[in-house]
């Protein structure tokens, strides 16, 4: 059997359904593993359960230490005992999505339409483009296999926020209320250019392999290290990376071309080299892709509005003030959208220099609106 | 009112039970229980909080001031940020029982844009302004030639965000210009106060430091409906 992934082996709590999955592009996936990790209990009536959607590089270890790195969940500041998304209080849900590289079908599950020479092979690029769209469907089967007809709360930032709003449109009476996070209603034209630049980076290493790299037991690791790089300066703000960094030196000042000569530099070297350790290339590119493709109005005539026409789910739209990645003009066209729809939203900025990541990290004023949000919310749904 | 007043700040605000501003309790008691409200300027969102708690209302507010919106949302009420002037015109038409304007509609750019998009989105709209009528306005600008600043108007000329004083004479004037009716009015001081001239917008106008009303579009089309 061929190995297509180098990293660490774990076992992810996964679930599969024989039935598979209908897909936006018209390919039938003939099965689908969703792997996922719950938090905390579902209440005898099954109404406290809360799905939180991960964002490009996330996945299902969101409030636990992580298999792969061992560092903490990626919301650990968020979600767990007494936290703004309380999990003595809540049933918390975290699903890897379908294309990513944590246990769920992706590009490194075996293919399901055919076996060369009787070895099962893995998707590699081959795997079908998948949609937000088609990770929400996936996450839903997830749901009701639980037992869930209705969730309380769907919340998550970045493409987890875009997933927040595609359930919202897709499922709107099994979501009580939506937060959608320093998110959008479709992939800027600037967002889908820097994701190039890394999907470009990943093309130009050699041991990329045309997508093949598992074959020969090889890893892009300098092309998706690069991208990461690229990623990772979209996630932070100027402010940020002065305050963080400013333009310190690692050592004395010399002029020299390669030497990894500024803080900043040191600290996107290490963010790329530890990234390769946990993450797949052809998941990435899957995965970019599918937010590149995500225009939920697209979806819906053309008009937003129309999306959300109806709804009954409790909004809150929350976005950063520096964060440029996906700035608060876009939380509040989405706002503006759920006005026209006559849907209950609120919406915040919250004030801060973190840019884009501000929603994983320690962010008080966020914390106490998103908590007081969730508990006005949990008094209306007589939680 | 039904309520009386029970308790004062240090700030000479009046309270009712529930720590709500009594001006609003004004209103509240004008807005009918179990129905749609969207207050606009709604700050820490004081009146819909009770409006939702208390006479099972779907209240939700829009307010200008960030800080505000964070701690309304932070309290569990549908808030978001938004402007007067610009955000009302996302809404559909005729999405609320009643539009609440309370001591806003002297700030905003637009304020009879503003009054037409309440009447769009919503069946009643309820508008609170400070009076520049009141007697003590009139009698500093008369003695002394100068702005005027009182309690109520208690910011110099150049930094007062108050860009559209009217009075209460004026608002009525507005009214049949643009051709709402008053469904029903009070004058009330500064505490919140009903003041007692409810028949003679004259005499309102010399003697209450703020004007409640509450409007509706067309009389004709509401005029047979049950009360």
């Amino acid at each position: 059997m061929i190995i297509a992934d180098s990293r660490k082996r774990v076992d992810h709590q996964s679930v599969r359904f024989e039935e598979g999955l209908s897909l936006d592009c018209g390919t039938e996936l003939r099965e689908l593993t969703v792997a996922y990790r719950t938090y905390g209990q579902l209440n005898r009536e099954r109404t406290n359960a809360v799905l939180v959607c991960h964002a490009l590089t996330g996945d299902q270890y969101v409030a636990e230490t992580h298999p792969l790195t061992g560092k903490p969940g990626w919301w650990d500041a968020v979600v767990g005992s007494g936290k703004p998304v309380d999990t003595g209080r809540f049933f918390v849900i975290a699903a890897n999505v379908l294309g990513g590289c944590m246990g769920s079908t992706g590009p490194l599950s075996m293919r399901d339409d055919q076996s060369r020479s009787g070895l099962p092979l893995p998707w590699g690029t081959d795997f079908p483009p998948v949609t937000i769209r088609d990770m929400v469907r996936a996450q839903k089967r997830l749901v009701e296999h639980l037992g869930i007809a209705r969730l309380f709360a769907v919340l998550g930032g970045s493409m987890g926020g875009m997933q927040v709003l595609e359930w919202a449109a897709l499922y709107p009476d099994c979501v009580f209320t939506a937060v959608p996070i320093a998110a959008a209603a479709y992939h800027s034209a600037q967002n889908i250019a820097f994701h190039e630049v890394g999907r470009q980076a990943i093309f130009a290493d050699p041991d990329w392999e045309g997508g093949r790299y598992w074959e020969q037991g090889k890893v892009p690791a300098r092309g998706l290290a690069v991208a990461r790089m690229a990623a990772h300066i979209t996630y932070l703000s100027e402010q940020a990376l002065t305050r963080k960094f400013g333009r310190r030196l690692r050592s004395g000042p010399s002029l020299s071309l390669f030497d990894d000569l500024f803080e900043v530099e040191s600290y996107l070297r290490h963010q790329g080299s530890t990234f390769v350790n946990r993450f797949d290339a052809n998941s990435y590119l899957s995965i970019t892709r599918a937010m590149d493709f995500f225009d939920l109005a697209a979806e819906h005539g053309g008009d937003l509005a129309q999306a959300f026409a109806g709804s009954r789910t409790r909004f809150c739209v929350i976005s950063f003030s520096s964060d440029w990645l996906f700035p608060t003009a876009q939380s509040r066209a989405v706002a503006r959208a759920l006005n026209r729809a006559a849907a209950n939203v609120s919406f915040v900025e919250v004030e801060s220099d973190k840019g884009h990541d501000a929603f994983l990290l320690d962010e008080p004023a966020f914390h106490r609106t998103l908590s007081g949000f969730l508990s006005g919310s949990a008094a209306a749904a007589g939680l | 009112m039904n309520a009386e007043p029970n308790l004062t700040a240090p700030n000479g605000i009046r309270y009712v039970a529930k720590n709500l501003r009594l001006d609003l309790h004004l209103i509240a008691g004008m807005i009918a229980p179990d129905s749609r409200v969207l207050d606009i300027g709604c700050g820490d969102g004081t009146l819909i909080a009770h409006l939702a708690r208390q006479r099972g209302c779907d209240a939700r507010g829009i307010e200008i001031d960030m800080a505000e919106v964070a701690e309304a949302v932070a309290r569990g009420l549908a808030v978001m940020h938004g402007d007067a002037d610009i955000d009302l015109a996302h809404y559909p038409d005729q999405a609320f029982d009643y539009v609440v304007l309370s001591r806003t509609l002297q700030a905003v750019e637009r304020p009879r844009e503003v009054l037409r998009q309440m009447l769009r989105i919503g069946a009643h709209a309820v508008v609170s302004f400070p009076n520049f009528g009141h007697w003590r306005v009139r009698w500093q600008l008369f003695s002394r030639g100068r702005m005027p600043v009182t309690p109520t108007w208690d910011r110099p000329w150049y930094e007062t965000p108050n860009i559209h004083p009217c009075t209460i004479r004026d608002f009525f004037a507005l009214c049949v210009s643009e051709g709402y009716r008053v469904e029903s009015w009070l004058a009330a001081d500064q505490a919140g106060m009903s003041a007692p001239w409810r028949r003679s917008p004259r005499l309102a106008n010399l003697f209450g430091e703020q004007g409640v009303f509450v409007l509706q579009r067309n009389a004709n089309l509401t005029k047979d409906r049950p009360a």
